[in-house]
């Protein structure tokens, strides 16, 4: 599946293994929360990047001292009305200053793309199905924004409030 | 995408002085922006590339709900202010896309129920081009904020209520993280003792405070919610620095966002997560989340609350002498004053509140015509300003009292000069069986029977500030568990029934009324309701109120008279 990033496909180097897949020589993988907390030195031995996929309802504390060695946290949306994701995603930039890849798995839509990338996500695997170019159009839908968000480090808007994206 | 954001322009003739926050051109670009994202959203749907499942949500942010007969449009008046111009603007949508009539309601809104989905996207256009919308007034996202229908005109109130409900309107306007709550999300706020806004009924109560040294602060109720587990909010922080206000509801939220349920909608406001974790905990989660939160990141910006406060500034009063009304006692005129027109923190004003409970009216209900009467009414007599009250009227907020007979005069020309504001006769209901899905009773007709019951002028003054308040069912839009009389619409074995609670109270000091009895027929009703206030009547101290009877009698006293059989 091509994910979207920027509002643009882009094709997905990572692959993604289930609990049972073997763990490849090289190539970089996702794997899920329960592998990465049982092998996490063993998988952090590989030269290639490992990341982890994990549900929306996971404390980003659980995480925060592993992220110097994850590549990518894949979240993953059960249904698009779940938003705890949001703030998993938000949680792990702001206050834990995670700067790598944050990806927003399963169920989203491309009306949610600009509040995913408000809250940090740097990329959007759309749903089986779902054309990627809708993304795109989503992307830049609403030029402006009031809040503080990922990516406007200065104090709340408001009034000040900025176009995003722009 | 199909369409392209119309190029926003100011309204014409946008009232000088009216006091909502005006749009700049970031905020018309914004709801240029989002009416075309609407199109294309209805468009994708007409044409079948959103499910209809996908589509709600969307439909739903922007206050589109299917209900019975038809689509229903819910409108945000942010903290229930309008100009004159906008007021009628929606007359006109009325007249146009509905039959000629809106339906204002306790949540400061107003609710349109004939509407067709092709429309709304030109409803909306029409919206914004008076710089408004329906965003968010319906959605597990955080709705229109309300307040004082008075803010700015109560002499008991500490600042503006509304400075700080337009800095929450905006910040709480497609926020990126709390657009997919576990359920919805009201905010009230006002800024004195007399609540006005039943902030203890939200999920949400802000209170706007000063400390000695005069600096603006916020005392927070959260947990607060009707519905079918009604809660009165409990006081999370009797202090947060006005530059905090973000970071703290921010803190609120976030918990909430992570930890409230999701199995169960009738579990997931944050009443429940309040109450299954108490309040100790719960706040300490806050506590412990605002901690990380509050800095500079998030502060508030002394300069942006004054730039907001600006918008809010008083109108260009006259310099009048404080003046007496001359009116016949006894007249229609007399006991309006009396009734429907309240002081007014500058002298030679007041604040006329117009009731929208006509005997034997649909309360809330206004047509087009009459919407164009006050906005009239406002252009000539209140600086263009309009507020809409929680309990279903419109305000008038600064007229001065030398030209109240003539207001009144036009009122009631209009058929909108009923004098019973504040009485048993201004009857708060919700829509009920006649239009809404989850309705198990009607609410309407017996409202207006209700409402002829009780048209006695002589009468609603002997019996004070009584409240009749009815929903349709347990979901308590018409806020019936804060009524001194409530009413409730419940299904009996297939057939229209209804129960009478007693005892609520909408003020700081609030409480939620208790079940009277078994349900009852729609014709039992009203006689049930004059037992209740006869026996107050009759059993009363001098000066006491009817909760204050209901106490020192008991419910049973109550029960057994509005039981007895014959
Ligand atoms: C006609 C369509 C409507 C539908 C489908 C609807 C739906 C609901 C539902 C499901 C609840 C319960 C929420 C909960 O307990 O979690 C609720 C509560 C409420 N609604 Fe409505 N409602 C409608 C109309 C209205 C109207 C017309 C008003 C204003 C008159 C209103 C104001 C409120 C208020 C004040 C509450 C209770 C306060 C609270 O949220 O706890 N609603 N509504
Ligand atoms: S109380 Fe029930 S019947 Fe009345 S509007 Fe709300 S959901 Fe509908």
């Amino acid at each position: 599946m091509p994910l979207v990033k920027d509002g643009q496909p882009v094709e997905n180097t990572w692959v993604t293994l289930g609990d049972g897949d073997a763990v490849p020589a090289d190539g970089a993988i996702i794997v899920t929360l329960a592998r990465w907390t049982a092998d996490k030195d063993a998988l952090s031995t590989r030269t290639a990047p490992v990341g982890v996929e994990v549900p929306g309802t996971t404390p980003a504390a659980d995480l925060a001292a592993d992220l110097g060695r994850l590549g990518v946290i894949a979240i993953r949306f059960p249904i698009f009305r779940d938003g705890r994701g949001f703030s998993l995603a938000r949680d792990l930039r702001e206050r834990h200053g995670y700067g790598g890849e944050i990806r927003a798995v399963g169920h989203t839509l491309p009306d949610q793309y600009q509040f995913l990338i408000r809250c940090g996500f740097s990329t959007v695997e759309p749903p089986d199905g779902k054309d990627p170019a809708l993304w795109a159009a989503a992307y830049r839908s609403i030029t402006v924004a009031y809040q503080a968000s990922i990516g406007e480090e200065t104090p709340l808007g408001l009034l000040r409030r900025r176009f995003v994206g722009s | 995408m199909t369409h392209h954001a119309t190029q926003p322009t100011a309204p014409a003739n946008a009232p000088a002085h009216a006091g909502i926050y005006r749009y700049d051109a970031v905020d018309r670009q914004f709801v240029a922006e989002r009416v075309a994202q609407f199109r294309d959203q209805v468009q994708r749907r007409l044409s079948g590339v959103l499910s209809e499942e996908e589509f709600r949500p969307l439909r739903l942010m922007n206050g589109l709900y299917l209900q019975l007969h038809a689509y229903m449009l819910r409108i945000a008046i942010p903290y229930g202010t309008l100009t004159g111009q906008q007021l009628r603007a929606l007359a006109g949508i009325g007249r146009r896309y509905d039959k000629g009539y809106g339906h204002f309601t306790t949540r400061q809104n107003l609710q349109f129920n004939w509407i067709r989905l092709e429309d709304t996207p030109d409803i909306l256009e029409a919206l914004g081009a008076v710089d408004m919308h329906a965003i968010q007034t319906s959605g597990n996202c955080i709705r229109n904020v309300t307040t004082d229908q008075f803010a700015g005109v109560a002499a008991d109130a500490v600042a503006d209520p509304r400075v700080y409900a337009e800095i929450l309107r905006q910040w709480s306007t497609l926020h990126p993280e709390f657009t997919f709550l576990p359920r919805k999300f009201k905010i009230a706020i006002i800024a004195g003792d007399h609540d006005r806004a039943v902030i203890r009924a939200h999920d949400v109560g802000v209170k706007v405070k000063t400390n000695e040294a005069g600096a603006i602060g916020f005392e927070v109720y959260v947990g607060g919610g009707l519905g079918r587990s009604p809660f009165l909010g409990q006081k999370t922080r009797d202090w947060v620095d006005e530059q905090d206000l973000i970071a703290y509801l921010e803190a609120v939220l976030r918990v909430y966002n992570r930890l409230g349920r999701r199995d169960n909608i009738y579990k997931a406001r944050i009443k429940i997560l309040l109450h299954q974790t108490g309040l100790a905990k719960f706040t300490e989660m806050v506590e412990e989340e605002f901690a990380s939160l509050r800095g500079p990141r998030y502060h508030l910006d002394p300069a942006i609350v004054a730039e907001i406060r600006r918008h809010f500034a008083p109108p260009p009063y006259d310099d009048l002498a404080e003046t007496a009304v001359d009116a016949v006692p006894g007249t229609a005129f007399a006991r309006w004053l009396e009734t429907n027109v309240a002081a007014h923190r500058q002298p030679g004003y007041a604040a006329v509140t117009v009731s929208l409970k006509p005997a034997g009216g649909i309360p809330g209900d206004a047509t087009s015509d009459q919407m164009e009467v006050v906005a009239d009414l406002a252009d000539r007599f209140s600086f263009g300003e309009v507020r809409v009250t929680h309990a279903q009227n419109l305000v008038l907020p600064h007229v001065r009292r030398a030209d109240l007979a003539e207001v009144f005069a036009a009122l009631d020309a209009a058929g909108l000069g009923a004098a019973n504001v504040g009485t048993i006769a201004d009857i708060i209901a919700c829509p009920g069986l006649d239009y809404c899905s989850l309705a198990n009773a009607r609410s309407i007709p017996l409202a207006q029977e209700l409402s002829r019951r009780f048209a006695d002028p002589e009468r609603q003054k002997a019996i004070g500030d009584v409240s009749i308040k009815m929903s349709g069912c347990i979901n308590a839009c018409g806020h019936h568990h804060v009524a001194s009389i409530g009413v409730l619409g419940v299904d009996k074995h297939g057939k229209e029934a209804y129960q009478l609670t007693l005892g609520g109270d909408p003020t700081l000091n609030a409480a939620i009324g208790d079940l009277l009895g078994p349900a009852m027929a729609e014709e039992e009703v009203a006689d049930a309701v004059e037992k209740v206030v006869d026996l107050y009547l009759a059993r009363r101290e001098p000066g006491e109120r009817f909760n204050d009877t209901l106490a020192r009698l008991g419910r049973a006293a109550f029960k057994e008279t509005v039981y007895a059989a014959g």
